[in-house]
């Protein structure tokens, strides 16, 4: 009897602590965000207006997209090491042809998503590291928007500037935008069916395979989705700045890497978190807003955003290692 | 009333006793700068450091300092302008790493009622104000320095700077300006130099096997010594070469000087400028009356006071000159 049933309740002890410790893991990214704030509420009371918050995030939104962009290709395994370029392009491309000649600005983006899906091909197809690919196709986009806006300048479409200029009445909007963007991706990738045989070709290709689903199109349609978001991103920068700057956002790829990473996403295995990701980038768009309320000296603030970086990932590896 | 006059008279004559404490004694102005990996953007820190702490011993502003992002890039300084905003500054100066770029986290600090002063990097957002010198003149001036040292023109080597740079095609802009006026000069080649020596040396030295005769070389600042190096290891004769004031090029001239009598012409932006930058922003705040685009002279170093200026720049640096709250109120009164 006791026999019995001591492994089913050592079962049901186990799948208790699991699902407990999946919700620390969860909970990671929202707590570290939470602190965050606080902290920066505490320090900084001004911040807690609308406008401040306003001020504070509005940048972190093409942060998010190009978070989003990273995770779409982390799904299946790969490493987009050219995304900070191709936001600039298409933030280039945004204050250029698409505000002059708005058609030729929407064939040139939606063209731009064609690469990108065909890049997913390529790396498919004749089995290339993705990371030495897409460092190579940085050049190739930052030399574009280099040949498209020599100098600094251009102008975002009228459109654009309200549109990241809006001021929704409850809410401020970049916080708006991040749930939009959260809610879109998480049931666009994890609640539907497609998107949990996306995420099985990071999990387990062959078998996805087996069952005949085609990788091809999996990898191109994840490709694809992240030309897609690199796009919005370099849009909604552009609406912020006003203007572009052919390397104005060669910072976001290691910041999409780190906010994916930050937000409980693995490097492997199609374990991706979008809302955990926005979480994730959020944290990082605001750290920089931390540590200088907090007067902590520019030349300590790399360091100290890399020493956040590192305290929550080693906090995770804790939570994850107690699970095993 | 005899008493009430008497304490109107005591309360302006304590306005007028104190215009250095006016009215910008509680006012805070932050710099924000982008970069501060050269001699001058390090010699321009040093200029800000000494002056805002002055200003501040003084009682004149509440607070003046300095912030400069980590990393050399657009998205950076956007967030660090933006929450200079929220921290309440009164005033911000910017050394802009993109003239554009930046302009959208400048509107919102106009609109929050903040004034911005940008310099050296401007920024062409129309609601800020911009310190800069007059780099097309700078370039006419060193081909008319020419005209009157070889009345009959000759071959020009043009060492440019960072290409793209709106600093870059001004200078640019004004020697072709210059060549204009004194057709008897002749732009032979061009290289691009980026204001630093090592890059320029290796520029010219590319360029030179397959170049006549070089009478002159006009220049940007920061490359001078390099070309002199390429032409001596090239066993050419060394032409007249434009400098930049850094102290390098200095103390260059002054040792070809003793051994042969070298003449040249010597002049750029000095680095104390973001010292005027500070006393324009803090004249705004005093409620003062400047056009959006101010002029400031560039800093020429003439032979006679070579040797003074070279013993007050440090091995690394570049020539400076600080401004004072009276030079501010000169250009206003200019105006």
């Amino acid at each position: 009897m006791t026999a019995n049933a001591l492994p089913s309740r050592n079962a049901l002890f186990s799948r208790n602590a699991l699902l407990s410790r999946n919700a620390l893991r969860a909970a990671l990214p929202a707590v570290t965000l939470l602190l965050l704030l606080g902290t920066i509420f505490w320090i900084q009371p001004r911040a807690m207006t609308p406008f401040g918050i306003n001020l504070m995030l509005n940048l972190a939104v093409p942060i998010v997209l190009a978070t989003m962009a990273q995770l779409f290709v982390m799904t299946v395994n790969d490493l987009d090491l050219s995304i900070g370029g191709f936001v600039g392009l298409s933030a280039c491309i945004g204050a250029t042809w698409l505000n002059q000649t708005p058609l030729l600005g929407v064939a040139a983006l939606a063209a731009c998503i064609l690469a990108y899906a065909g890049l997913g091909a390529l790396i498919h197809l004749r089995r290339l590291p993705s990371i030495v690919v897409t460092l190579g196709m940085s050049f190739v986009w930052l030399g574009l928007a280099v040949i498209l806006l020599p100098t600094p300048g251009g102008a975002a479409p009228g459109w654009l500037k309200s549109l990241m200029a809006f001021k929704p009445p409850y809410l401020p909007f970049p916080i708006l935008a991040s749930i939009v963007i959260a809610l879109l991706v998480h049931v666009g990738l994890m609640r539907t069916s497609y998107g949990a045989i996306l995420r099985g070709f990071g999990g387990n290709p062959q078998a996805m395979r087996r069952s005949g689903w085609s990788s091809l199109r999996a990898t191109m349609t994840m490709y694809a989705l992240a030309g897609l978001f690199g796009v919005l991103s370099g849009l909604a920068l552009l609406g912020i700045s006003t203007s572009a700057d052919a390397n104005i956002a060669l910072r976001y790829t290691l910041l999409s890497i780190a906010g994916a990473i930050l937000g409980g996403c693995e490097f492997t295995g199609g374990r991706v978190s979008p809302v955990g990701a926005v979480l994730g980038a959020l944290t990082l768009a605001l750290a920089g807003s931390a540590l200088t309320f907090l007067r902590i000296s520019p030349d300590w603030q790399v360091g100290a955003q890399g020493a956040i970086l590192i305290a929550v990932l080693a906090l995770r590896a804790f939570v994850v290692r107690k699970e095993d | 009333m005899m008493l009430k006059a008497l304490a109107t008279s005591a309360v302006a004559l304590m306005i007028a006793a104190g215009p250095a404490l006016a009215d910008t004694a509680d006012k805070r102005i932050a710099l924000s700068n982008n970069y501060a990996g050269n001699t001058w953007r390090q010699t321009m820190l040093q200029s800000w450091e000494k002056v805002a702490k002055d200003a501040v011993a003084k009682g004149i502003v509440a607070e003046a300092t300095a912030f400069t992002t980590a990393e050399n890039q657009v998205t950076e300084q956007a967030a660090q302008i933006q929450n200079m905003i929220l921290q309440g500054y009164d005033a911000i100066v910017v050394d802009a790493a993109s003239p554009t770029a930046l302009n959208g986290s400048v509107k919102a600090a106009c609109d929050a009622g903040i004034v911005v002063v940008s310099f050296d990097g401007i920024v062409t957002e129309p609601c800020a104000y911009r310190v800069q010198v007059d780099f097309k003149e700078l370039g006419r001036k060193q081909v008319e320095y020419l005209a009157t040292r070889l009345p009959k023109g000759g071959n020009l080597l043009e060492i440019r700077g960072l290409a793209g740079s709106s600093i870059d095609e001004d200078i640019h802009a004004g020697i072709l300006q210059g060549i204009e006026k004194h057709p008897q000069f002749k732009i032979v080649a061009a290289v691009n130099g980026d204001w630093t020596q090592t890059v320029a040396q290796r520029a010219v030295a590319g360029v030179l096997p397959s170049l006549p005769a070089i009478d002159a070389i006009v220049t940007q600042g920061g490359d001078g010594t390099g070309a002199a190096e390429a032409f001596r290891i090239a066993g050419r004769p060394t032409p007249i070469i434009i400098l930049g004031n850094r102290q390098d090029e200095l103390a260059w001239w002054k040792q070809q000087n003793a051994a042969n009598g070298y003449e040249t012409f010597s002049a750029t932006i000095a680095p104390g400028i973001a010292t005027l930058a500070f006393w324009v922003a803090q004249q705004v705040l005093d409620g003062k009356e400047f056009p959006k685009d101010i002029v400031a002279p560039y800093l020429t170093v003439s032979k006679a006071d070579l040797d003074t200026v070279l013993a007050a720049t440090q091995p690394g640096g570049v020539a400076n000159v600080e401004y004072s709250q009276a030079d501010a109120q000169k250009i206003q009164a200019a105006k």
